[in-house]
């Protein structure tokens, strides 16, 4: 009996010594654009701070949805720079901690080589069955599709034709299966290492849409964190900087 | 409150609920019976793939379903061959998928049903010289009929309440693909809660009384 206790405070204390050597973990919200480059920058943030990110990827308007509701996400990084705002609004943030990490970049994008043109003509010549682009009620890609069309002139010639991914990355999904024969994806989608990772693409001239800023903030849940603050001045500096570019966004 | 949009999700869910039933109940009825009577090595086998989508995440069925269903898939080099073109993002390409995703709950309740009837009606309705057609209308049938209501009410209300494999498959068209499930996400995602909450709100009422009616009435029965 007496020996039974003593081994339950041995593994209590050895599980007590397992989480604080773990304590400075960083639960983050990431948009689901950001995928790949915040995978790279997580890994080098660890080996440089010793932190440790702990990624979950989605929707920036369900992650809204689970932070107001008591998700323990820490720092949040969103597809856009109204739902931060808003939450900062709301008090649920650490005030002054929002800044914008990267810009998005639309492209055209199919998968096969030799669909699109470097001019993106042919949305005009219109031979495709169907253009996938992100909900612009919900996604900023979409949001800033739907303005390229409508700049264009197209938007209502080809609406019969639009089909909708929830976000981002089940757009490229419908794009990427060839379901759809070109769609409006994130640069940093099909772009690895500054080069097309594949198919042919078009990108979109910055002047066709207004800039998709991408902000990050600390939430409420990462006040006294001090791995939540080491995150949020890493994502600014060089190295990190240095990633975002590389896949295709602006800063 | 509810708006234009919402009515034409509400309308094409109950479509596509209705034809997906109708579509099970010619599928599943043979397949039901095929496996209620068969001593075939191949019962466990075709019984498991029938019980699948209870245990695949919808998004398993719907990557499959968009990967197999697309121009370099399987199923759409079939369906591009024989001039029917592609089937994601398509009505009919719903129903596809949704009778995948709710055939067990018509098969396995028919199955049920028919394995209750047993050897005995049938050997009466054989010394009878009914046929193999006759037996099935006027015996087999009316004896499971429990087993068809059932069937029925939870084929209809699976494929109501379908979200992940049509989100995979559908684009979000409107009229065409957009289901009251996809719609309350896209309010949900887009923060109108208000009218999340109202077709939600639809949805669980819908829910509730459909499980309600069918259970209800198997307490009936017993009695």
């Amino acid at each position: 009996m007496k020996f039974r206790f003593v081994r339950l405070l041995v593994a209590a204390s050895c599980i007590a010594s397992a989480v604080a050597a773990h304590a400075a973990e960083v639960q983050v919200a990431v948009a689901a654009n950001f995928t790949a480059p915040m995978q790279k920058i997580a890994a080098e943030f660890e080996r440089d701070t010793g932190h440790t990110a702990l990624l979950a990827f989605g929707a920036t308007g369900k992650f809204y949805a689970q932070i107001k509701n008591g998700a323990p996400f820490e720092v949040f990084l969103a597809a856009d720079d109204k739902t931060p705002a808003r939450l900062d609004e709301e008090g649920a943030t650490v005030p002054g901690s929002r800044f914008t990490y990267a810009i998005g970049r639309l492209v055209l994008w199919s998968a096969q080589p030799g669909v699109v043109d470097d001019q993106g003509e042919v949305l005009g010549r219109g031979d495709f069955r169907h253009l996938a682009v992100a909900n612009p009620k919900t996604a900023p890609y979409g949001v800033a599709a739907m303005e390229v069309l409508r700049r264009l002139s197209l938007a209502d010639g080809i609406a019969a034709r639009l089909v909708t991914g929830e976000n981002i990355s089940q757009t490229y999904q419908f794009v990427a299966t060839g379901n759809a024969e070109l769609g409006f994806v994130a640069l940093s989608q099909v772009m690895v290492d500054g080069k097309l990772s594949g198919g042919s693409a078009w990108q979109v001239p910055a002047g066709l849409y207004d800039p998709i800023r991408q902000d990050a903030v600390i939430l409420a849940a990462g006040r006294d964190k001090p791995a939540a603050r080491a995150l949020a001045d890493y994502l600014r500096g060089d190295k990190a900087v240095a990633i975002i570019k590389s896949y295709g966004y602006g800063l | 409150m509810i708006t234009a949009a919402d009515l034409a999700a509400i309308r094409l869910t109950l479509e596509l609920a209705a034809v997906t039933t109708a579509a099970l109940l010619v599928v599943g009825t043979p397949v039901a019976w095929w496996l209620a009577r068969t001593r075939s090595a191949w019962k466990g086998v075709v019984g498991a793939v029938v019980a699948l989508p209870l245990v695949l995440p919808p998004t398993v069925i719907g990557f499959y379903l968009l990967v197999a269903l697309g121009p370099h898939g399987p199923v759409g080099q079939l369906t591009q061959a024989l001039g029917l073109g592609l089937l994601p993002f398509t009505f009919a390409g719903l129903v596809v998928g949704s009778v995948f995703y709710s055939l067990p709950f018509v098969v396995q309740p028919l199955q049920n049903a028919f394995e209750a009837i047993g050897e005995r009606p049938l050997e009466v309705a054989a010394t009878l010289r009914a046929g193999a057609i006759d037996t099935f209308f006027s015996v087999v049938l009316p004896l499971a009929r429990p087993g068809f209501v059932t069937a029925t009410i939870l084929g209809f209300a699976h494929t109501v309440g379908e979200f992940g494999v049509v989100l995979m498959i559908g684009g979000n068209i409107p009229d065409k693909t957009r289901v009251v499930s996809v719609q309350i996400y896209d309010h949900v995602e887009a923060l109108e809660y208000a009218e999340a909450h109202w077709l939600s709100a639809g949805m669980l009422v819908f829910s509730f009384v459909v499980l309600l009616a069918l259970y209800g009435r198997k307490k009936e029965m017993v009695r």
